[in-house]
């Protein structure tokens, strides 16, 4: 058996028994425990079983799911000082797998080397809710640090012990306990022949963000080797012997369910499977071409759902708007309005989009001894087990998920389409059966960021001051709806609405419509009352924070020396979300021939808090701009009679080498507080701040996402 | 129908038993198991299979195994070598051009094929010939900047 299989047999069954509660941690078999791990010392996190969910949607997946067993996350120290972490997170770029280790070895003190990250396997790692909302920086990176903070407290009363000193005498260091008269001892050293296990539960001392060492730091990417080596195996390069190629047959068109299917012909091919379960059908077979060949040979005929297409879509959102959530009205809109000089309406639409991850959805799966085994790109590994349990009415600890560092999500991985269909097809072939989502099938069965219609009506006084503010969201969400300005008199309300294509998550989600809307509007507010769109801004803000990072980024841009020409525009926006401030200036090209706007130069401040890898995180922010230039000016899913309309990579255009910008990023990293996550809202502010250059360099206003459609309709 | 059909694959031969219509992307893949090459669209327009053949870059995915049958392939795995990172390997880590990576492979691939031709690229020649390789996470700016450090590295190595 190997290590790890033999960890998950120990584990698995004691891992349930845990989640009655936290006193049964200590009930782990501590001497097979160690057995398997070598002696050492084990820290357990555990956590207060609520995880939060990010959105209606997530809200919705965490609905009738088991509940969060109590541990959060563990590590180990070994003899040989390797320290072992183990979380239900999943890397898909954003680089946790070193951010988290930064964390923890800051804690300790270790060496960055020697902290090995153990991720995304239901196995192996604690239960965890998923890998979304920009979570795991402000939520697991505390929980290691306070495990790597209880393990330096027991590592420091153990050379106590030792040496006979008192603890307050010693230091943790780079791995080592250091006490008077230059005396050190590794704590690999320490924990020798050693079964140590330690739960907290509670709120160990964090070092503050001005004692980090190792975060602060740009380490460089763990694992980067294997990655531009094209060792790094991904989901769909895993393979096993005997494995055979799935597909799935898809619908006619969109939400049709089956009437009849003849599946005769592929089942006569020589090795071919072909399965029908209800709607669902598949083939396996030995080879890629042999599978196609079988999925053409099925007849299939498919009902014909009423639908409607992209061009009826915004009527059609708000049309079906239904139960709305709203934040309550804070002061009084009727009072607002009446105080204001100018009062503006506008409408917003937003296109869907894909997401389009590189790496489309793609899953392997084994049956053995009545359990399942599926290796899968996911951003919720244990969202995947859950839907395989329910699938295949099993279980949890028959059913393994194992991510490998996936080929990026952007909130577009939420869901186990593919690990779910491998699975059928391998129960049917009795054999491994590996699915690899075609892109067409990602652009058509995957879901999509949602499409919205978004409503603003403001009054802006004499002074400039935003008097009221009323906001509408049909359908694209509530994230980021609630505005950070200082505004008296607001009411901000979420409709829900029928969604013609099916929805999902996406980064910062609706943080992005609705600083789109909300970023443009205010420019709007702004040209009525006569002011430059920065001091209207600046007027109506309170906030510090949210003030620094428009200040930084419009210094940095040289927002007052830019003047705007017929062919040239400058433009700002400012944001919030998830517990972090961004500010984005862009300058822009409009070339009317081409009939393109060219995002020439990016200025994006951004204030997470303190900053863990200066590096990576102007790498994240780079690619949002990027990302979010695409839902900017071109994107947008299409569809009429069931169909999408542009679901190939050749008719949906994203963006590339020639549309990135120029850009410079300031990193406020203010300190003194925890760091919030940093992968979606540096998104937002890019969008609104091409429509308002545009604006500033046309005199004409763009409210749609995407804006190039509209600017040369 | 299949045929045994020799393909010569960073600097080794080897035999494939497929038929020649067969994309060359799957047979690397899943019959000589080097799946550095990635899948990203299977119509040429995304850049993740890029392959060198004779030297040039290639989409694997859109290329049949007949054409590329006695000729020279270079895949990402054949790019290291002796246990050294090639250059652009190297720069593409000091750039920290790579998010999740799955770009990767096809990028470097691609940028070796340029640095080949043309050692000393201008920016305009590396957006050229990289457009049609997509970086769904948005690494560009750092992937213009890996293949400028790249090529510096080169001209410092040659005598
Ligand atoms: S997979 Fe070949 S170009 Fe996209
Ligand atoms: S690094 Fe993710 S697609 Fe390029």
């Amino acid at each position: 058996m190997t290590d790890d299989k033999r960890l998950e047999t120990i584990l698995e069954p004691e891992r349930y028994e845990l989640s009655a509660g936290p006193l049964y941690c200590f009930e782990l078999d501590r001497r097979e425990f160690f057995q398997l791990m070598g002696c050492g010392l084990a820290v357990f996190c555990l956590t207060p079983r609520a995880e939060g969910a990010e959105t209606i949607d997530e809200r919705s997946f965490a609905a009738g799911q088991r509940q969060p067993a109590q541990i959060a996350a563990w590590l180990h120290i070994g003899e040989d000082g390797v320290i072992s972490v183990y979380t239900g997170k999943a890397e898909i770029g954003q680089n946790i797998r070193t951010s988290l280790a930064q964390a923890l070895a800051d804690e300790l003190p270790a060496p960055f080397d020697s902290i090995r990250m153990v991720m995304a396997d239901t196995r192996l790692t604690p239960y965890d809710a998923g890998t979304f909302g920009s979570q795991t920086t402000p939520r697991m990176s505390p929980i290691l640090r306070k495990a790597g903070a209880a393990a330096r407290e027991a590592l420091i009363q153990l050379a106590a012990e030792r040496w006979g000193t008192g603890a307050k005498d010693l230091k943790a260091e780079d791995g080592k306990i250091t006490g008077p008269g230059s005396k050190s001892i590794s704590y690999g050293e320490l924990t020798k022949g050693k079964q140590l296990m330690e739960s907290i539960a509670g709120d160990p001392e964090m070092k503050q963000s001005s004692d980090w060492a190792v975060s602060g730091r740009s380490i460089p990417k763990v694992g980067a080797c294997e990655f531009v080596t094209g060792e790094h195996r991904y989901a769909s390069d895993h393979a096993l012997p005997g494995m055979l190629i799935g597909k799935v047959l898809r619908p006619a068109f969109l939400g049709a369910s089956l009437k009849s299917a003849d599946l005769s012909a592929a089942q006569a091919m020589e090795g071919v499977t072909a399965v029908q379960d209800g709607d669902f059908i598949g083939v396996a077979a030995p080879d890629l071409p042999t599978a196609e060949a079988a999925l053409l040979a099925i007849k299939a005929e498919w009902t014909r759902p009423d639908s409607i297409s992209s061009k009826e879509l915004y009527s059609h959102l708000v049309s079906t708007a239904g139960r709305s959530d709203g934040a309550k009205e804070s002061g009084s809109l009727e009072t607002g309005f009446s105080a204001a000089a100018h009062t503006l309406e506008a409408e917003y639409t937003i296109a869907y989009i894909a997401h389009t991850p590189l790496e489309p959805r793609a899953a392997l799966a084994v049956w053995q001894d009545g359990g399942l085994m599926v290796w899968t790109g996911s951003q919720r590994p244990f969202g995947v087990q859950e839907e395989l349990q329910r699938a295949f009415r099993l279980p949890p600890e028959k059913v393994h998920v194992i991510v490998p560092d996936t080929g990026s999500g952007y909130g577009g991985k939420h869901t186990g389409e593919a690990a779910v269909e491998a699975a059928r097809l391998a129960k049917a072939a009795g054999a491994p059966v590996k699915v690899i989502w075609t892109r067409t099938e990602e652009f058509s069965w995957a879901y999509v960021r949602p499409a919205g219609v978004i409503r603003i009506k403001g009054g802006v006084a004499e002074d400039g001051s935003v008097a009221a503010w009323e906001a509408h969201n049909y359908n694209s969400g509530s994230s980021g709806l609630r505005p950070m300005y200082e505004f008296p008199n607001q009411s901000n309300v979420f409709h829900r609405c029928d969604s013609p294509l099916r929805q999902g998550s996406y980064r910062g989600l609706a943080a992005t419509a609705n600083h789109f809307a909300r970023e443009s509007f205010i420019d709007e507010l702004a040209h009525a009352a006569g002011m430059d769109p920065l001091a209207f801004r600046l007027k109506n803000m309170r906030d510090e924070r949210f003030i620094g990072v428009l200040t930084a980024a419009a210094e940095r841009f040289g927002w007052k020396e830019s003047k705007s020409t017929p062919e040239r525009g400058f433009g700002l926006a400012a944001g919030f979300e998830k517990n972090s401030y961004v500010a984005t200036c862009a300058e822009i090209e409009i070339d009317k021939n081409k009939k393109r706007v060219r995002v020439v130069r990016v200025v994006e401040a951004f204030d997470c808090g303190p900053v863990i890898n200066p590096d990576h995180l102007n790498n994240q922010i780079e690619g949002m701009i990027l990302m979010g230039i695409g839902g900017a000016l071109f994107e947008s899913i299409e569809f009429a009679n069931g169909n999408l309309t542009n679901g190939r990579l050749s008719q949906y255009p994203v963006p590339r080498f020639k549309d990135a910008p120029a850009i410079e990023t300031v990193l406020m990293n203010t300190q003194g507080i925890y760091p919030a996550g940093a992968g979606e809202t540096p998104i937002v502010g890019i969008a609104p701040a091409i429509a308002n250059a545009i604006f500033s360099s046309t005199g004409k206003r763009i409210r749609s996402m995407p804006i190039q459609p509209e600017l040369f309709a | 129908m299949a045929e045994t059909i020799t393909l010569n694959v960073n600097g080794t031969d080897r035999a494939v038993k497929a038929s020649p219509d067969r994309m060359l992307l799957w047979v690397l893949r899943d019959e000589l198991g080097l799946t550095g090459s990635k899948y990203g669209c299977g119509e040429g327009q995304c850049g993740a299979c890029t392959v060198l053949v004779d030297g040039s870059p290639r989409r694997s995915c859109i290329t049949r195994l007949s054409s590329v049958a006695g000729k020279r392939l270079t895949t990402i795995e054949g790019l290291a070598q002796n246990g050294e990172l090639h250059p652009l390997q190297q720069a593409f880590i000091d750039e920290d051009a790579l998010q999740c990576g799955y770009c990767t492979p096809g990028m470097i691939v691609a940028g070796a094929g340029l640095l080949m031709k043309k050692p000393d690229p201008t920016v305009d020649e590396i957006l050229d010939s990289m457009q049609g390789n997509v970086c769904r996470c948005g690494t560009y700016n750092r992937i213009v900047k890996a293949i400028q450090r790249a090529a510096k590295a080169m001209k410092e190595a040659r005598p």
